[in-house]
């Protein structure tokens, strides 16, 4: 019988293996030319994988600061910065709207509202509850303003793209590779690997020390509050950043998901053995 | 509801005196007690699990309609909400997602459990077919599902199928408009797609209280395919299944847990975290994983009104299956021939499956060199084929022409030779 249910359960596994094989399948492609996708290692990823704080905090400074020239953040609020799992918690303000740092990127940007007394178009700083607000006010001006082309939203673009996290960070580091001669680029256009057919509306977003990284206070996998020393603002470091943000960005809950899970498995895989004894137990005098 | 003698006796005065009136309670003491086969394996245990698949599904959409908003503008960013803001949404959202693959990967391991069984012939003809309604109802709720998120998978899906409908001689183009409330997929579409994709969950429910009656009305059958004859051919249901059911519910709810825990998106497709664009095509439209077999059937033959007629064949098929298959044989255990057609058929829907996710004209590796050899298109044509032929060719013939292995007298003597005295069958 046990071998019976493992030829069940195998089966079961193999079906879903090809499954998603097939899928990845249907998923794939991307990539011209001979760039090779580096494949890094995210520390998101894994069973009891996390989000690196201060990446995504030094990420969301590239952001700020680099990416929000033209592309958006439309799903997220300045307050999903300080929730649970996001690059700014702080336990001690565990409602997000009274983290201080989260009030202020809140008051950094602009938004546009409604004086309700006198009707009027106006433009107040922000703050933690307001949504971060458009870049361009409608697509066309979106398009105007680059070319024709459409800078998409980066709320959820980790998940939005087959490769991932991967295919974020290679994007962003694939534009100094040699074009080849069958690809042909009209003004306005760049070339870029990693892009479906080798072409990109987005000129090359990040050159060594665009940003200035200050030391920052995180606290480490222990729970302490460590310094953290500002890295050099290099291509690399800088597209590894902006992606861990991103990830994050896609996959707000995430750690909530894994430990959830994890608590789950065990609970279940306890349940099984019981129920397998009880099994046992119950059909101990049957012959089947 | 159930064929066997009821042996229900009420206790109390209250319990009487509603026994009575209603008998509810007897039906549920019945049915704790039916008899089933002792030889029940655990491909049995399916049916058990999909009945969770679709409590689960209910209970975690009725909640996710709560806060899901059923607008061309404003679907894609209510389902961001219930990810990021709604309480437990994280949860419910993917448990809903995860959870319509988990329930078509339980109902075809139960499909096939009862194509091998023999499960559909007589007398379970009737509990069959209501078995392939409720697939082809849970089909078009999977569908209309898939469009709610309002993603580029979701339109263009929607898109392509509902398009069929246009290929109908004389009358395609006005159907395909009234289905759409429009020219193209657009709110009205997405609208009414929610209002029946809220409707059909509990035409299932219905469909699988029928199923079950049919079920408790002829018994059982089980993987020798034997009718049971004495007593001691079976075992009531509960405790004996009720535990097995349960050990086997919570092996499934681990692969479930890996997948809504640890790998959500894996069996989604990137595509659909854009939001829908009318104006853009994505470079390759795919069905979710559970229709792509259906999906290759339909790619196979060039003409459109003839790859939906053969799409639709498909699951036609399935309905005439016990008059098609003449053997009076139920379990392949006792069919070594038909046997081994059977593993190729399960074969060939697994490539139909490879097919429905690849382009049609790019060449299939292992089986081509270059530009020669089998493409996609070819590949599901044999395919396709095969999954026909082994329904009105090979099933009806093999009944005529196989000789079946001895088959034991009865589940009892199968399980313990001839000296069936040594049986230790406890009372119920």
């Amino acid at each position: 019988m046990a071998l019976k249910m493992k030829t069940a359960i195998l089966t079961g596994a193999v079906t879903l293996v090809a499954a998603i094989s097939g899928l990845a399948y249907a998923a794939g492609g991307g990539g011209t030319g001979d760039y090779k996708m580096e494949h890094k290692h995210w520390h998101f990823k894994g069973a009891f994988g996390t989000y690196d704080k201060a990446a995504a905090q030094r990420g969301y400074q590239v952001y700020r600061e680099v990416c929000a020239s033209c592309h958006a953040l439309k799903h997220l609020s300045f307050r999903h910065l300080g929730d649970k799992g996001a690059p700014f918690y702080n336990e001690d303000f565990p409602n997000p709207n009274d983290n201080p740092l989260v009030k202020n990127f809140a008051a950094d940007w602009t938004i546009e509202d409604i004086d309700t007394e006198t009707g009027d178009v106006i433009e107040r700083s922000g703050i933690p509850a307001d949504k971060f607000p458009p870049i361009y006010p409608n697509e066309a001006a979106a398009r105007a303003g680059n070319g024709g082309g459409l800078p998409p939203d980066l709320s959820v673009i980790v998940a939005a793209r087959g490769g991932g996290a991967d295919y974020l960070y290679n994007l962003m580091l694939a534009y100094d590779s040699p074009k080849p001669d069958d690809v042909e680029l009209t003004p306005g256009l760049y070339y870029n690997p990693v892009m479906d057919g080798g072409k990109i509306s987005m000129a090359a977003p990040l050159s060594d020390g665009l940003v200035e990284y200050a030391p920052m206070m995180v606290k480490n996998d222990a729970g302490e509050m460590v310094e953290v020393a500002a890295p050099e603002a290099t291509v690399e470091q800088m597209a590894a950043d902006v992606t861990e943000f991103l990830a994050w960005s896609s996959d707000p809950k995430l750690e909530q998901r894994k430990s959830a899970g994890f608590m789950t498995m065990l609970y279940l895989l306890i349940l099984a053995v019981l129920l397998w004894f009880s099994y046992k137990r119950v059909w101990k005098d049957v012959e089947h | 509801m159930s064929g066997h003698p009821s042996t229900y006796e009420p206790k109390y005065a209250a319990t009487k005196w509603l026994d009575h009136r209603l008998p509810i309670i007897r039906m549920g003491a019945d049915f704790m007690t039916f008899p089933s086969p002792r030889n029940l394996n655990y491909w049995y245990t399916f049916g058990g699990i999909l009945t969770l698949c679709l409590v689960s599904q209910i209970i975690t959409g009725i909640i996710l309609a709560m806060h899901y908003v059923p607008h061309t503008e404003l679907a894609f960013e209510s389902v961001q909400r219930i990810r990021r803001d709604v309480p437990f949404g994280w949860l419910l959202q993917p448990m809903h997602a995860v959870g319509a693959s988990m329930f078509f990967f339980a109902v075809y391991v139960h499909m096939f459990r009862g194509l091998y069984y023999g499960s559909y012939k007589a007398p379970r003809e009737v509990l069959w077919i209501i078995g392939c309604l409720i697939y082809l109802v849970m089909m078009a709720t999977g569908f209309l599902g898939y469009t709610l998120p309002w993603g580029q998978m979701s339109f263009w899906g929607a898109t392509v199928i509902t398009g069929f409908f246009g290929a109908v001689p004389v009358v395609g183009e006005s159907l395909q408009q009234w289905l759409l409330g429009g020219y193209a997929v657009d709110n009205a579409t997405l609208n009414r797609f929610f209002a029946l994709h809220y409707l059909l969950p509990f035409v299932i429910a219905a469909l699988v209280g029928v199923h079950v009656w049919a079920l408790h009305h002829v018994g059982q059958n089980n993987p020798i395919g034997i009718t049971p004859k004495t007593k001691k051919d079976t075992l009531s249901f509960h405790p004996y299944y009720t535990v097995k059911d349960a050990f086997a519910v919570v092996v499934f709810l681990l692969i479930f847990a890996f997948f809504l825990f640890y790998q959500p998106d894996a069996l989604g497709h990137a595509d659909n975290y854009i939001e829908a664009d009318a104006l853009k095509t994505p470079p390759h439209i795919v069905p979710e994983w559970y229709f792509l077999p259906f999906y290759a059937i339909l790619r196979a033959v060039p003409d459109k009104l003839a790859g939906i007629l053969l799409m639709l064949g498909a699951i036609a098929v399935l309905f005439v299956l016990p008059w098609l298959d003449t053997s009076k044989v139920r379990s392949m255990r006792f069919r070594p021939v038909a046997r081994g057609f059977f593993w190729i058929f399960l074969f060939f829907c697994f490539i139909l499956g490879w097919c429905g996710a690849e382009t049609p004209d790019n060449m299939v590796p292992f089986l081509s060199v270059g530009d020669k050899g089998l493409n996609f298109t070819w590949l599901s044509r044999i395919a396709t084929f095969y999954y026909f032929a082994y329904f009105v060719i090979i099933l009806p013939i093999l009944g005529l022409v196989e000789k079946p292995k001895d088959r034991p007298e009865s589940i009892t003597k199968a399980i313990l030779g001839d000296s069936s005295h040594g049986a230790a069958v406890p009372a119920e």
